[in-house]
């Protein structure tokens, strides 16, 4: 099974890799809102010009 | 300027157009190779041969229809969240003709019989290298969107999307490392057990990052969006994230369970995939939790009830994929038509639904509408896609573990009690059902590209302005 001496190894790069890109983020301070973002996509409004505010797709509360 | 830069929508609209229609595609074939189990006498020729168009069938759902459903909502997503235009325009134009070069690159070599013959990654090493550059590009695109954003967080869906793009470049260039002999003809790099091994840590890792994180990607931005709510809790979407990627990469040696791969390696990708069932279930109540307070929502929103049933598939077939992979479990399961109704339980269920809500919402925003065509026809196709799903797993369920246990009944004596076509001949009617739920299903997607083109026909193509972030 040689081929895992590929894989395994691999895979724990890719672990390291990972949290290295994690801690990154974290220091940088990506994380340190965790719930703004969640409410500004809904700020964003992507309804095309013109539509009526009312339909019930478009419904926002 | 700002203010009068548009998003490049063109893109978006190509591949969600492009969505429906290998959707369509991609189901009739299944729909054919389902009725040649039953009637053996439709592979009148070889390039409609079962063998053949099963491929065909696997690469077009997955690789079509749901990946220009990813490119779509991907491209979408990111230029919305991001507030600022797609990167690299001429290469996001590469990606979309691209892909659309290999999918009828498929669509010929598979029927003809050119296949490297690795599950979900048949296609030929020419074919290989396309996708890789067609990856490549997209990885720029999306990734240079994400450098130039104009808002400092980066959405979770973005996470989502972004690492299911790296994985599959890394998934896919390993696994298809091959040595061409002709111009249609290659050999893998790998032998034997361990061409197994390296197969089946590219086509679980496939689902984990083609099928899963991609899609939840897609779960994270148009659930909240569609019921007008944030995620119910957007830490646990953070933590989802990195707790998937974290945990995935070892779940593929349960594809081998009792084969010749060393003991211990399946055990260890029996433990990983009960691991996963952690995360998944945390993102599955996060999305459906996002209707707390707001239930009322699903009773005449056919948009959210597709999204919301697909979380709930979503839920089901994590629980059931991890209870497959234990080897008790397993030694019943495999090689029956349980691990297609499993497949088809995340691939219908979860994929088509979530992918099908998504487009919805999508398609009168890109055509300048308030909505679809016909809210009621969204609402007939989905009540025709769930009962289709439904018939199609119980069915498969029923006759997978009707052939495991026949196939392991032995007489007092020591033989077998069943031969193999007994159980063959008694998987009929439930073959026939299964025909019955895919062809449901198939003709949902009908009445979707109806719905599309009359969208279409009645609204005009529109590029939304880029807007500013909320606040800072």
């Amino acid at each position: 099974m040689d081929i895992l001496y590929l894989l395994i190894p691999l895979s724990l790069a890719l672990v390291f890799v990972i949290a290295v890109i994690f801690w990154w983020f974290l220091k940088s301070g990506q994380f340190d809102d965790l719930e703004g973002p969640g409410y500004r996509i809904l700020m964003d409004d992507d309804r095309p010009p013109g539509a009526a505010p009312d339909s019930p797709a478009n419904d926002k509360e | 300027m700002q203010s009068q830069a548009t998003y490049n929508y063109k893109v978006v609209r190509q591949f969600t157009v492009m969505t429906v229609i290998w959707g369509v595609v991609g189901m009739l074939v299944g729909v054919f190779i389902a009725a040649e189990l039953i009637w053996p006498d439709l592979n009148v020729v070889e390039w409609l041969s079962y063998g053949r168009l099963r491929p065909l069938h696997t690469n077009a759902v997955i690789f079509a229809f749901g990946g220009c459903g990813l490119f779509a909502t991907s491209y979408y997503v990111v230029q919305r969240t991001c507030h600022t235009r797609l990167y690299a325009p001429a290469l996001a134009a590469f990606t979309f003709w691209g892909w659309q070069l290999v999918i009828v690159l498929a669509a010929i070599t598979l029927p003809m019989g050119y296949t490297s013959s690795k599950e979900y990654a048949e296609l030929e090493w020419p074919i290989d290298i396309l996708i890789a550059l067609v990856w490549i590009a997209y990885a720029v695109v999306f990734f240079g969107t994400i450098a130039k954003r104009k808002v400092s967080h980066i959405y979770v869906a973005n996470w989502f999307y972004g690492g299911f793009i790296l994985a599959i470049a890394l998934l896919h260039i390993v696994n298809n490392l091959e040595i061409p002999v002709t111009l249609f003809k290659s050999y893998s790099v790998y032998a034997g057990v361990q061409d197994a091994m390296v197969q089946w840590w590219y086509g679980h890792n496939a689902v984990g990052f083609f099928l899963t994180a991609g899609f939840l990607g897609m779960m994270y931005y148009f659930v909240p969006k569609q019921a007008g709510r944030p995620v119910y809790s957007y830490r646990l979407s953070v933590v989802h994230f990195w707790a998937l990627i974290f945990t995935y990469m070892w779940a593929g040696p349960h594809h081998l369970h009792y084969t010749a791969l060393p003991d211990w390696t399946q055990s260890l990708g029996m433990v990983f995939s009960l691991i996963l069932l952690a995360p998944s279930w945390g993102g599955m109540i996060n999305g459906i939790m996002t209707l707390s307070g707001a239930w009322h929502k699903l009773r005449d929103d056919p948009i959210l009830k597709f999204l919301i049933t697909a979380l709930s598939f979503y839920g089901m077939s994590t629980f059931e994929g991890p209870m497959m992979s234990i080897k008790t479990v397993n030694a019943l399961s495999h090689y029956t038509d349980w691990t297609i109704g499993h497949v088809h339980s995340g691939a219908l269920g979860w994929v088509a639904m979530i992918t099908i809500g998504s487009i919805y919402y999508l398609l009168p925003r890109l055509y300048g509408k308030n909505e679809m065509y016909s809210v009621k026809l969204i609402s007939m196709h989905f009540w025709i896609a769930t009962v289709g799903v439904v018939l199609y797993i119980a069915s498969l369920w029923i006759a997978g573990v009707m052939q495991g246990l026949m196939w392991r009944a032995t007489n007092p004596d020591g033989t077998l009690t069943y031969s193999f076509v007994e159980s063959v001949k008694a998987s009929y009617p439930f073959w026939t059902i299964r025909l019955a739920g895919g062809t449901l299903f198939l003709a949902g997607m009908l009445i979707m590209t109806y719905n599309m083109f009359k969208t279409m026909a009645g609204g005009k193509a529109v590029d939304a302005p880029v807007l500013a972030p909320a606040h800072a």
